[in-house]
């Protein structure tokens, strides 16, 4: 009861054909048996290399693919209960699409060309015919003061590629929040931002979970931002979960050699400061984790720390 | 409410300026485009002009009408008689007789008792340029240049007329065939091959031997085949591109039923393909007219094909430039128009591909 | 004393636009030595990419270059001719551009598209050595031997990446100039990539211009670096000197607005509102629009921006050394 979302064994198989002429399929595991979950209000950063299932995770939980199998349950603040994804009525599968949101990570492409500003905001509260015409167009003036667009009336008639990266990325922000969701997820939404700017919409991100009370699933390749912005960390790796900790805990005391490669591949902003290189074998790593594919536990190692092995002496190489 | 309407009202039109001026901007450097765009606006400017004579009266319909008008010029000639052979003191070889100012006694059949020698007035039928007709009169007495004005008003109409009911067209289908894909995308596609491969010209033979083309049939048929043909496919990949795109992602996240996101976010993103396709199309729309108007296939008044279609069977045609004022001016038009067009689609092109955009 | 292998002298460029001028490079002056490595880092509109163009003279065609100097080893870059900057371009001066790994021809081995580079010029090479060449390279870059037979979208990224840093090798260049090799990679890739450079210029002694918008990895990979915005240089110097006294405000902004995995969690401090235009040049401060701090001197815009030693060759801008 205490969580946005639980996520139980979540697996998702894509098939692609081996050839062009071949009718065999070959199947990517993308997202291979995780499982999850947010607090109320907390945020949980998914942290790993490129193609390493982040961005499917996300859109399995959004619905917009369906999953090979495992559970999915989230917390539907209107009935006030979990629910499983896969029986939801039509009335619930709405209040679903109410509660969760996406924020995604190219703020060129993630609004349409056409749409203004307002009509880009507006959109959630027409498709759920939430509030009269009047009172919608308030919410989204009131919206846009919130994400420090100022003055409201000079951002809602323009087009998105009239604005910068950063006021792109805070009208995504405000689009996704205008219907007060509980859990949004990010995909990496300020990597394609100047440093400069990534902090304040990082900032932005952090005071409105605040204010709304909304828990984020953050996904990253940066542990330095993942940081910054969650409780929890969860590190993948090929599909798999291999660690997740609270924030402190993992980057103070990682226990799986990928976890403490990751760490040690992140440059540091300070020129005295020299990193120890952790080097692994990624191919034998593979190998570690692929050979107990089915049956690798989690393993409980205290202060709600756990990682993906069957005893943690072999992790200790 | 706390937010100034006004304000927004105002940003809103001056947003909308801005807009317009800096496509405006992007279009004018385009030397092509900008070709095109003054032919196509002096046509414009020739079929818009007509009615304003006939309406103030500058022109009288009498004279004046393309189809109905008639005015009669003539001219005292020395009726002669050409010899056999040449040469003679008089004429060098067969081309200089008769020569100018002069008529052959067996061209005035139907006169009664006219020797050679004699003075006769004949009438100009075509007559050459002058300043009342400055493109002349046709074989019918007809003025040239009302007549091309009005097969300027042809050409528009039938252009836009077909190619818009072809991209309508093709711009539905195209999106439907991304959105649902399967057996309906399937079908379409077949569809298409199918049209592609119907030789459109000899179809439109065809169709003429059966049923009497008017001008608007002919748009229909021409938006038709167009609409049905390359052009979905051509749609059809420019909306798939559009459908994987985050911000209809995002609209599916909120709960968008599938036909409005077709319609709100992949439809209005291809629509810059879809009027460049338009423009393009009007090109093919014009040059189908003139061929289709050249073979005399159409039931139509008026048109720059129909001119050269009766300079043809009046038989001016084959006199080289003698008569150029009966082929030239129809000939250049359905060239010009139809390449002005053209040229206009290739600077919209610039506008809406960002690609190809010097910074 | 080492040696100054490349002098940059108060270049200054700009694009010329519908909308006006853009002022891309505005006063612009440094040294690299020989076997040193320089960072330039700023926001993305910057500058950098400006910048490193220009040093190779293939800057686009509506760019002017109004004054300045480049000497590379004391030949004049700029007003040379296409023929001998032609034997200059990578053979003494070579560059990995910004998004290099996806310009490779999609229908051409990795292998003969570098092998072709080396031809234009070195034309008397045989192809045995040539292949011999470009497996020395590879191995330099920590790649098999195997990659010069495949085509380009059969390769991750990474390999991409490293393939386009051993063609900037192909002509033994004194200097390398890198503009965000990594920027497009993960932090592993970017890892393995940012140690691969560091071990090819020790090991042959390069000089490297690296140009990247991550305070963090100009840290961990230079030795001088210059700090840039809008165009002009605000700061440089020693690497170390510039991340222990920061004297310029936007520095400061930029080194406390880095998260780091290491040290103490701190709140990071961010830079509110956009970059200014660079069409028709600022006056004064370009940085004060957005400064957190400004004096009533810098919003006069009084001071004229030029930089001045504060301490050992570390440079900064004079009306912020002189408010702040
Ligand atoms: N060919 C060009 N024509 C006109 N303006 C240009 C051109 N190239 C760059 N600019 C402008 O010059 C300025 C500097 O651009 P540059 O590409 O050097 O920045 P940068 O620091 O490398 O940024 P990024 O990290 O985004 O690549 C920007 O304002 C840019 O818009
Ligand atoms: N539509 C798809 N078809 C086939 N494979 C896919 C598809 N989407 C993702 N994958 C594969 O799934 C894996 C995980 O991808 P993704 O979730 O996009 O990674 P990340 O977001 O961490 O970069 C990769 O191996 C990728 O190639
Ligand atoms: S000179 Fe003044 S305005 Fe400019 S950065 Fe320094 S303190 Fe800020
Ligand atoms: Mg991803
Ligand atoms: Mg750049």
């Amino acid at each position: 009861m205490n969580n946005v979302i639980e996520v139980n064994n979540l697996v998702k198989n894509f098939e692609v054909s081996k050839g062009f002429f071949s009718r065999n399929k070959n199947v990517v595991k993308a997202v291979d048996g995780i499982s999850f979950s947010i607090p109320k209000g907390e945020s949980l950063g998914l942290v790993g290399q490129s193609g390493c299932g982040k961005t499917t995770t996300a859109r399995a939980l959004c619905l917009l693919e369906p999953k090979t199998s495992g559970d999915v349950k989230f917390f539907n603040p209107e009935a006030n209960e979990m629910q499983d994804l896969d029986s939801l009525t039509e009335e619930q599968v709405k209040q679903f699409r109410r509660n969760t949101q996406m924020i995604f990570q190219d703020p060129y492409e993630s609004l349409n060309p056409r749409w203004t500003i307002k009509d880009i905001i507006l959109e959630p509260l027409n498709i759920h015919n939430i509030g009269s015409l009047e009172n919608r167009t308030e919410a989204v003036v009131e919206i846009l003061k919130t994400v420090g667009l100022t003055p409201p009336e000079n951002y809602l008639p323009r087009y998105p590629h009239e604005l910068s990266g950063g006021q792109r990325q805070r009208v995504s922000i405000a689009r996704s929040l205008i219907m007060n969701p509980k859990f949004v997820i990010c995909d990496e939404p300020t990597s394609m931002l100047d440093v400069s700017i990534r902090i304040s919409i990082m900032d932005l991100m952090l005071d409105l979970a605040k204010d709304l009370q909304v828990s984020y699933l953050y996904i990253t390749h940066d542990l330095a931002v993942a940081r910054y912005m969650c409780n929890r960390i969860a590190v993948m790796f090929n599909g798999k979960i291999v660690e997740i900790a609270k924030t402190e805990d993992l980057l103070s005391n990682p226990i799986h050699p990928y976890t403490k490669r990751l760490i040690s591949s992140i440059p540091v902003p300070d020129p005295k400061y020299i990193r120890n290189k952790y080097e692994i074998d990624f191919t034998e790593l593979d190998e570690i984790i692929k050979n107990n594919s089915e049956n690798l536990p989690m393993v409980d190692i205290g202060n709600e720390h756990f990682v993906a092995t069957h005893d943690v002496k072999d992790l200790l190489i | 409410m706390q937010i100034n309407e006004q304000k927004e009202k105002n940003l809103q039109k001056q947003l909308r300026r801005e807009a317009i001026n800096r496509n405006w901007k992007l279009f004018s450097q385009s030397k092509l485009g900008m070709i095109g765009l003054a032919i196509v606006t002096f046509f414009l400017f020739l079929a818009l002009l007509q009615p304003v004579l006939f309406f103030t009266g500058l022109w009288s319909q009498g004279v004046y009408n393309p189809v109905v008008g008639y005015d009669r010029i003539t001219e005292t000639k020395l009726v002669v008689e050409c010899p056999k052979e040449y040469p003679t003191p008089e004429y060098e070889n067969y081309a200089s007789c008769p020569g100018d100012g002069e008529v052959q006694k067996k061209m005035l059949y139907l006169a009664q008792g006219v020797e050679v020698g004699d003075m006769y007035e004949v009438y100009l039928q075509p007559a050459p340029p002058s300043i009342k007709h400055i493109l002349g009169t046709d074989s019918l007495g007809r003025d040239v240049f009302s007549q091309i004005m009005e097969g300027s008003q042809v050409a528009f109409v039938l252009g836009l007329l077909s190619a818009t009911l072809g991209v309508g067209i093709s711009t539905i289908l195209g999106t439907v065939a991304a959105f649902y894909g399967g057996r309906v995308d399937r079908y379409l596609m077949r569809q298409s091959d199918l049209v592609l491969m119907l030789p459109t010209l000899p179809l439109l033979f065809i169709i003429s031997a059966f049923a009497e083309l008017k001008i608007w049939h002919l748009a229909v048929v021409l938006g038709v085949i167009g609409g049905l043909g390359g052009s979905v496919i051509t749609i059809k990949s420019q909306a798939l591109q559009v459908k994987v795109k985050p911000f209809v992602d995002s609209a599916r996240i909120t709960g968008g039923s599938q036909r409005k996101i077709m319609f709100s976010h992949v439809l209005p993103n291809v629509a810059p393909l879809a009027l460049l396709f338009m423009v393009f199309s009007v090109t093919g729309a014009i040059a189908s007219e003139s061929v289709l108007s050249f073979l005399g296939l159409l039931n139509i008044d008026m048109s720059w094909g129909l001119m050269i279609y009766l300079s043809q069977t009046d038989g001016f045609i084959f006199s080289g430039l003698e008569y150029w004022w009966l082929i030239l001016p129809a000939g250049l038009s359905v060239t010009f128009l139809a390449g002005g067009f053209y040229l206009v689609g290739r600077g919209l092109d610039d506008v809406f591909n960002p690609r190809l955009r010097k910074r | 004393m080492t040696k100054d292998i490349l002098v940059v002298d108060n270049l200054n460029m700009h694009y010329e636009t519908l909308e006006g001028n853009v002022m891309a490079v505005n006063n612009v002056t440094f040294t690299v030595k020989e076997g040193e490595s320089f960072g330039l880092v700023g926001e993305s509109g910057c500058g950098k990419s400006s910048v490193a163009s220009t040093l190779l003279q293939l800057q686009s065609e509506n760019a002017i270059i109004s004054s300045g100097s480049i000497k590379l080893d004391n030949q004049e870059l700029v007003g040379m001719s296409e023929s001998d900057l032609r034997k200059v371009r990578w053979n003494d001066i070579s560059i990995v551009f910004q998004g290099a790994m996806n310009a490779w021809n999609p229908v051409i081995k990795i292998g003969e598209q570098i092998r072709e580079a080396i031809r234009e010029h070195h034309p008397n090479n045989t192809k045995k050595e040539n292949t011999e060449k470009i497996s020395e390279l590879f191995k330099i870059v920590g790649l098999d031997d195997s990659i010069m037979d495949r085509y380009p979208h059969e390769l991750s990224g990474g390999m991409k990446q490293r393939a386009i840093i051993s063609l900037a090798l192909s002509c033994d260049p004194k200097i390398v100039i890198a503009d965000e090799p990594t920027t497009a990679l993960d932090v592993v890739i970017q890892d393995q990539i940012l140690n691969e450079i560091k071990k090819v210029q020790k090991l042959l002694g390069l000089s490297l211009i690296y140009i990247s918008h991550d305070i963090a990895v100009i840290a961990e990979m230079t030795d001088n670096m210059a700090v840039m915005y809008a165009g002009s240089i605000v700061e440089k110097g020693p690497t170390a000197s510039i991340f222990s006294n920061p004297r310029h405000a936007y520095t400061k902004l930029l080194l406390e607005s880095t998260p780091s995995v290491v040290g103490e969690k701190k709140k990071l401090r961010a830079l509110d509102g956009e970059p200014p235009s660079l069409i028709n040049g600022l006056k004064g401060c370009s940085f004060s629009p957005r400064c957190p701090d400004p004096t009533d001197a810098c919003k006069k815009g009084s001071l004229e921006m030029k930089l001045i030693e504060i301490e050992s060759a570390h440079w900064a801008d004079q009306c912020c050394v002189n408010c702040g």
